[in-house]
């Protein structure tokens, strides 16, 4: 089966994914159609949800202007930083958790009980902590991207089949070599999911650490709308999130693809 | 040679899955370990393969003592355990990074041939069927070319047919550098096919029951008297094994044990 995924050529594949794209549409701009002609003719006034040729002529009009991307640019600073110092303490805590039972049995019990606190709960502390600006903001979002990736790097370690550690044993691997050449690839898929969500609620956290406060970035632009009654700028924000955000797991997709081609996934067999 | 001396396992638990094991086999032989369940043939198998540690006793190769996994010793498991992100080529060369690519990939290619997947090298694991994978694991442990090669009961998910072929596979591979091969197998017929001696295991605690040596000519053909003849001979052995275990249990010292 796989095979003949294998061999087939990928023109066919890449219209049949186009084809399975476009039906993804079809909902949507229903909608937004159904509701912009309700819109032309009358029946709804369109004044808090305005209609999608409102939004679309804000969103131009912030593009031009140039706003738009310096506030998606702030937005995006925030996350990127905020997931790198998030997601690199998540995969080195997650894998000495994971590989170390005793760690594991040390730090576990804490670390579960601080992700149970909500993290809005962290915003007061942080701002005494590090200010009202940058670093603050950083370090919210950092805690929001830390559990999810520690919770997807320490299981994915601890679940590597003893069996294939076993072969690593065979061929007297040592400890460096066991971790290179057998336990980072066989948790590399885990890895990969518990790095997207832990990006996803980097994007979460960064409306939040906006909204307490910033004098640019999208989730400014919400408050911004809101205070000035603009619904029309609070919609195009929140479409230019679901892109920005869904731009960022396409290319953290893409970039991690090489290294998991050898996997039997669901996905592929069900795009084929 | 491959010398168990006074081989003993006992676990944290207080199971004593290995008593005093000693044997001697010369290079280049092919010895079967049966036995039912328990009889401790698996942890003789990880014990020289220097996966655990013995509780007493050693093993010995050509004068070496094997306390860890050692370069002379290879190891197929019940499983393939090809691992899923390397292609053919490079589950089978897995253990010779230490060589210079151009043997490396000599010895390969060569071992792909030889197990009839020329061609498959760049092929996922997933791509397989379970009876290549399985050759493929049988080649990546035979390129490193050990003294010792050590088989878990390699053949036992595999249907018959392709059993008899992995079995010719095997063969046929065993006879180019001959090394000692030791297979833990609970088919007695799997036995009679590929062994020069069938040693009987007696369980709880497992140790030696019966030593017998097959005096078959090779090929060997399963119809044949001679073969009808060995089996019986090693299932008779067997069920002495299993007698010698039921009154063993019988006796009062060992009321009030684990089982």
């Amino acid at each position: 089966m796989s095979l003949a995924v294998a061999s087939s050529s990928e023109a066919p594949r890449a219209r049949r994914g186009a084809v399975g794209w476009a039906l993804g549409l079809i909902v949507p701009a229903t909608l937004a159609l159904a509701y912009e002609a309700a819109f032309r003719a009358g029946a709804v006034q369109g004044r808090l949800l305005p209609p999608p040729s409102v939004v679309l002529a804000t969103l131009w009009s912030l593009a031009r202007s140039g706003e738009l991307a310096t506030h998606a640019l702030a937005t995006l600073a925030r996350v990127g930083l905020g997931f790198v110092f998030g997601a690199g303490a998540g995969v080195l805590v997650g894998a000495l958790t994971g590989a170390s039972a005793t760690a594991r049995k040390l730090l576990d019990p804490t670390l579960q009980a601080l992700r149970a606190v909500p993290s809005l709960a962290w915003v007061p502390l942080f701002i005494l902590w590090f200010g009202i600006f940058e670093s603050s903001k950083i370090a919210l979002i950092a805690v929001g991207v830390f559990f999810p990736v520690y919770l997807g790097v320490m299981g994915a370690i601890a679940g590597v089949d003893r069996k294939i550690v076993e072969v690593g044993r065979v061929f007297r691997l040592g400890r460096a070599e066991l971790a290179r050449r057998i336990l980072l690839p066989a948790i590399l898929p885990d890895a990969v999911i518990a790095l997207r969500s832990g990006l996803g609620l980097g994007f979460m956290f960064v409306v939040a650490a906006e909204i307490m406060g910033a004098s640019e970035g999208l989730g400014y632009l919400l408050v911004d709308g809101q205070q000035l009654g603009k619904a029309d700028q609070i919609a195009a924000a929140i479409i230019a999130f679901a892109v920005l955000g869904k731009l960022c797991d396409a290319a953290l997709v893409i970039a991690t693809r090489p290294l998991l081609r050898w996997r039997d996934s669901h996905a592929r067999a069900e795009e084929a | 040679m491959l010398r168990l001396d006074g081989l003993s396992k006992t676990y944290p638990n207080a199971t004593q899955a290995l008593r005093g094991v000693t044997l001697e086999m010369k290079e280049g032989e092919i010895v079967a370990f049966v036995g039912g369940s328990g009889c401790g043939k698996t942890t003789m198998l990880r014990l020289v393969a220097g996966l655990e540690a013995a509780s007493a006793g050693s093993v010995e190769i050509d004068g070496e003592i094997i306390r860890e996994p050692h370069p002379w010793v290879g190891v197929i498991f019940q499983e393939p355990r090809l691992l899923p992100w390397l292609t053919v080529a490079q589950n089978i060369g897995f253990g010779l990074s230490a060589l210079p690519r151009a043997e490396r990939d000599a010895r390969v290619e060569e071992a792909l041939l030889r197990v009839g997947l020329a061609g498959y090298g760049g092929r996922w694991p997933r791509e397989l069927s379970g009876g290549q994978a399985q050759r493929v694991a049988i080649v990546r442990a035979l390129v490193a070319r050990p003294k010792v090669l050590l088989l878990d009961e390699p053949f036992s998910a595999l249907d018959a047919f392709t059993r008899a072929s992995l079995h010719d596979h095997l063969l046929g591979l065993w006879q180019a550098r001959r090394p000692t091969l030791v297979l833990v197998t609970h088919d007695v017929e799997e036995a009679v096919t590929l062994a020069d001696r069938v040693i009987v295991m007696q369980p709880r605690p497992g140790r030696v029951f019966a030593d017998l040596t097959l005096d078959l000519p090779r090929p060997r053909d399963t119809l044949a008297h001679d073969f009808s003849d060995a089996k019986r001979r090693i299932l008779k052995a067997l069920d002495g094994s299993l007698q010698a275990e039921a009154q063993a249990a019988a006796t009062p010292d060992t009321v009030g044990a684990w089982w």
